[in-house]
């Protein structure tokens, strides 16, 4: 923290010009970096969802031969996975919000934070050049021994996947350092806002289930220059150890994908609806059960792979477990609207989206927990539809959502409102044609990864196809408005939503270190003494100012 | 429940259909010029490739057309309720049941959670005058019960999805007739019978119980036939087992669900299921069949059975692999310089070891075919017969 910094200056004003943003410690501009990649790789990301979804108009081909959608399927995975779903929310809002919601300057290792994101460039630079090596066609799980022997270009992608391992990690580990040495003493564990409490549960999976995926990433790297014989049945390997060993890490990682998108809903539910968050540490207490549980469940994979009864029998038992902490979320968050003031801006539609997209992902989820049933249902459309209304349906929005939440704070700018909720609508509209006729062609049994069909399940993909051009359009929208706002959006205020927690209290922007002077102690998920003032700009955008409330009521305490 | 299922399920795909059509008024922008109209059910699969590479679905000449191979070519049984394609084996009411209460739980929360966010949304939205009401911010007794209540409901699926599981995999006693050997390959199923008969459609009989012993030859595959409820990985170098109890003649879907390469989605085939006394007619005729072939035909029906049809054309077309047309003595350069003829010694070498001798621009992926000498034979008779 050099001392020539003007701590009185937003962050975007001191030392502007590309040179010193790239060289940058301050976590705000690094989360924005991050964002910007994120936000690059979305598109291509969904490009290649839209080449794929446009080849299944029909049966038969449409716009490539099977080489080239096989292709198409696997980028699309390993890019949404990789370089978007799992940085999303940790990487990109949580940098640029951890550090103010806990009253901090910055992360605990500034330097650790920028290699986070230099890494992450490296991986999805290995990844494009996967690309531009004819790509790679075996699907985002890389299963051996289909990865071991194809002519497809698996160096650079499994090396990309092993970088981005490496960035997860270095974020955990500077969130986990921070969220103990930065914390103030007045906030003690349950006083922190439930977003940190949902990141720091996250950091643990990335710091404890990541080396796993980078040692079968190098495993399967060394097998295929050298043939040791881990992987490849025909030296004596065994291909469904490849399984056990990236489901372990992959399991956690879709909770590594989920919790975060959790601690976000529960920040902009409890604001908009202008109540504390119901059974606040219930909410906390399950983001870490479900971190600890996320790690005994890989086995749900692997029911047919020809794993032993026995196996089935406990990964079944415990998969249902995950089920509960997830299930009695919602119900907490449904239960935090009841009695509100509930305000419909666009991180709220996104949130109100989460609610209901998440609920199918987790029902659905308790269909394939069910042995038999997912004799039946894996590896057909099911799972898929599964696993988007999860990751998408889920992460995704609740990225979304955070990012209008915040994009006021981080870029001083308001996005357009009107056009927000449209494109708020579109997506949930969109997200849901793409996806509900999955689960219905899934249980008919259309196999997942099918270039061709059979023609029974034609309408389902047509209608499935039209859905995912309607949500691709409404988040290229996003995208779009979002850049043009950082010039002519209508300058925010500091505090636009009327949110309780720190982050609100710092100027907007930040400045270099985020508060000029040392913030107040907040009360957390406290409302009554926030104030709605409309207009308070020059540009009229609202504020909400902190003053005591008249005549206090006295509060039922949450701890 | 009195409605009929197959009525329920039109009057749900006429709600659908106007809604692609809705749909499509205005998704037409970006419908691809060569979209083609759903094909009625039985006809083989649009996609052009589709006759090529899966040997099964090529109909040899109506002909010399066998009985067993007609029956094969019947339309395909594939309607059933909405969700699920028809359950044509014993072990299929167990997850066909679960699937059905899971959907009914499913349902009742979904409504249950959306109703009360839609509800609460509008009750409670933000208008002039209206502010938040002070509520408690946890209720123990509500909480606890809301955690009681999911696990119950876990605890009894749970219990009841191993059980039927369990009997979806406890494997019965078998007759030897119907135990049948199941190899994967890229990209097509061999199906190998106790007497020696070998088939790329599966054919079984009707109420008895059927084995399955599944193994590949390259990467992992996976058996599905949804008609069944059943599906099992198919790993190279291990055996895996998987066993049905047919209660349906006709003829149904098999599709292999673990990706597997360039033609995964061509990777399918049919399961027959016969009357009781036509399983071991087509056994016996099957066979007979298969002895009476040598030469040409023989090797004719080795190149369509055993997936060389995949890569090598009969039209001087180039695959994967070189076109048969007109090769058989001509010269040609290997991958080293050397230059060789193409004769009963090269073919037969090729076949035995595929790496052996490699010819320049393509790539080494022909896998070692198990064949007899007979059937080498016949291969080298049926490309001399390719002029
Ligand atoms: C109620 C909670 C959930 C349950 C009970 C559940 C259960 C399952 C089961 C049993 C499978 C294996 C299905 C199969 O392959 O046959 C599965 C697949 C999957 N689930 Fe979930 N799940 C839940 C929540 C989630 C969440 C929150 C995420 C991610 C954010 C997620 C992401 C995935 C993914 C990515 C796959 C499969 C990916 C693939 O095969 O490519 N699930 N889930
Ligand atoms: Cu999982």
């Amino acid at each position: 923290m050099s001392a020539s910094l003007d701590n009185t200056k937003s962050y975007l004003e001191v030392n502007p010009g590309w040179r010193n943003w790239v060289v940058t410690l301050d976590h705000k501009r690094i989360g924005m970096m991050y964002l910007c990649g994120i936000l690059a790789a979305l598109m291509l990301g969904g490009f290649f969802a839209l080449l794929v979804r446009t080849e299944l108009f029909s049966p038969g081909a449409q716009i490539v031969h099977q080489d080239w959608y096989n292709k198409f399927f696997t980028l699309h995975g390993a890019v949404m996975v990789f370089l978007v779903i799992i940085p999303g929310i940790p990487a990109a809002l949580g940098n640029m919000v951890l550090p103010i919601q806990l009253g901090a300057p910055d992360v605990a290792f500034p330097r650790l934070n920028l290699a986070s994101f230099y890494l992450w460039c490296g991986g999805a630079t290995l990844l494009l050049l996967s690309v531009a090596l004819g790509g790679i066609d075996t699907g985002w799980t890389f299963y051996t021994p289909y990865s071991i022997e194809t002519q497809t270009a698996v160096l650079p992608a499994v090396s990309g996947a092993f970088l981005l391992g490496f960035s997860s990690i270095f974020t955990g580990l500077n969130f986990l350092v921070t969220i103990h040495k930065f914390r103030p003493a007045s906030m003690g564990w349950f006083q922190m806002p439930l977003n940190l409490w949902a990141l720091y549960a996250t950091a643990l999976m990335q710091v404890l289930a990541t080396p796993v995926l980078g040692i079968t990433l190098l495993l399967l790297f060394v097998e295929r220059f050298m043939q040791i014989g881990i992987f490849d049945p025909t030296l004596g390997g065994d291909p469904v150890l490849f399984q056990h060993f990236f489901w372990f890490y992959s399991h956690p990682a879709v909770y590594i994908m989920i919790v975060p998108a959790m601690g976000v809903v529960s920040e902009i539910l409890t604001t908009f609806s202008r109540k504390p968050i119901f059974g606040y540490r219930f909410i906390a207490y399950s983001s870490i059960a479900l971190a600890l549980f996320s790690f005994l469940v890989w086995g749900h994979h692997l029911f047919v792979s020809g794993q032993s009864r026995l196996a089935n029998m406990v990964f079944s038992a415990l998969t249902f477990s995950v089920g509960i902490p997830a299930a009695i979320k919602v119900f907490n968050w449904t239960a935090t609207l009841y009695k509100g003031d509930i305000r419909l801006e666009t991180p709220m539609l996104y949130v109100l989206s989460f609610l209901i997209l998440f609920t199918i992902g987790g029902l659905t989820g308790i269909f394939l927990a069910v042995l038999s049933i997912d004799v039946h249902l894996h590896d057909t459309y099911f799972v898929v539809a599964h696993f988007h209304y999860v990751m998408m349906g889920s992460t995704l929005v609740a990225f979304l959502g955070g990012l209008h939440y915040w994009w006021p704070k981080l870029s001083g700018r308001m996005y357009p409102e009107t056009i927000g909720k449209v494109c708020a609508w579109g997506v949930f509209i969109g997200f849901n044609l793409t996806f509900l006729p999955q689960f219905v062609m899934g249980s008919r049994g259309m196999p997942r990864r099918y270039w061709d069909y059979d023609p029974e399940y034609t309408l389902y993909h047509r209608l499935s196809t039209i859905g995912a051009f309607i949500l691709g359009m409404s988040m290229f929208t996003v995208v779009c408005y979002l850049a043009w706002s950082l010039k002519r959006g209508k300058k925010a205020t500091q505090n636009p939503w009327g949110g309780s927690t720190l982050e609100w209290v710092a100027p907007t922007p930040p400045t270099v270190f985020n508060f000029p002077e040392p913030p107040p102690e907040v009360e957390l998920y406290e409302y009554d003494d926030l104030h709605e003032v409309e207009n308070a700009n020059q540009d009229g955008v609202t504020n909400w100012e902190r003053r005591p409330a008249a005549n206090k009521p006295a509060r039922s305490s949450h701890h | 429940m009195k409605v009929c299922p197959a009525h329920r399920r039109r009057v749900l795909d006429r709600f659908v259909l106007l809604v692609v059509l809705v749909g499509l008024t205005f998704g037409s922008a970006f419908a691809p010029a060569s979209a083609q109209p759903a094909v009625p059910p039985g006809t083989p699969a649009a996609a052009p490739a589709a006759a090529a590479a899966s040997p099964a679905a090529g109909p040899p000449a109506a002909a010399d057309m066998s009985w067993w191979d007609k029956k094969a070519a019947e339309p395909y049984i594939y309607d059933g309720t909405y969700w699920l394609p028809p359950a044509a084996s014993t072990t299929a009411q167990g997850p066909d049941d679960l699937f059905i209460w899971v959907l009914g739980l499913s349902a009742f929360f979904f409504f249950a959670i959306t109703g009360a966010v839609v509800y609460f949304v509008i009750k409670y939205r933000h208008r002039p005058g209206h502010k938040a009401e002070p509520s408690p911010a946890h209720n123990d007794v509500l909480e606890i019960t809301w955690t009681i209540i999911p696990t119950i409901i876990v605890v009894i699926l749970f219990v009841y999805g191993w059980r039927s599981y369990i009997s979806m995999t406890s494997i019965p006693e078998t007759r030897a007739e119907n135990q049948i050997m199941v190899t994967g390959s890229k990209w097509f199923w061999t199906f190998r019978y106790y007497n020696g008969v070998e088939d790329n459609v599966l054919h079984v009989p009707h109420d008895q119980p059927v084995k399955l012993t599944m193994t590949s030859t390259d990467v992992l595959h996976s058996f599905f036939i949804p008609v069944f409820r059943q599906k099992q990985d198919v790993v190279p170098r291990r055996f895996s087992y998987i066993w049905f109890w047919p209660t349906k003649t006709g003829v149904y879907r098999v599709y292999c669900t673990e990706y597997c390469g360039k033609d995964h989605s061509l990777m399918k085939t049919k399961v027959v299921v016969h009357t009781s006394g036509d399983y071991e007619r087509y056994l016996a005729e099957a066979f007979t069949r298969q002895m009476s072939l040598s030469g040409a035909p023989l090797g004719e029906s080795v190149y369509k059975k055993k997936g060389c049809e995949g890569c090598h054309t009969l039209d001087g077309s180039v695959r994967l692999g070189p076109s048969f047309k007109g090769t058989f003595g001509s010269k040609i350069t290997l991958a080293d310089g050397a230059i060789v003829t193409m004769d009963d010694v090269y073919i037969r070498s090729s076949l035995l070891s595929p790496q052996g001798q490699t010819r320049p621009g393509f790539p080494p992926s022909m896998p070692v075919i198990p064949l007899s000498d007979k059937e080498i034979e016949g291969v080298i008779e049926f490309i001399k017969a390719q002029k």
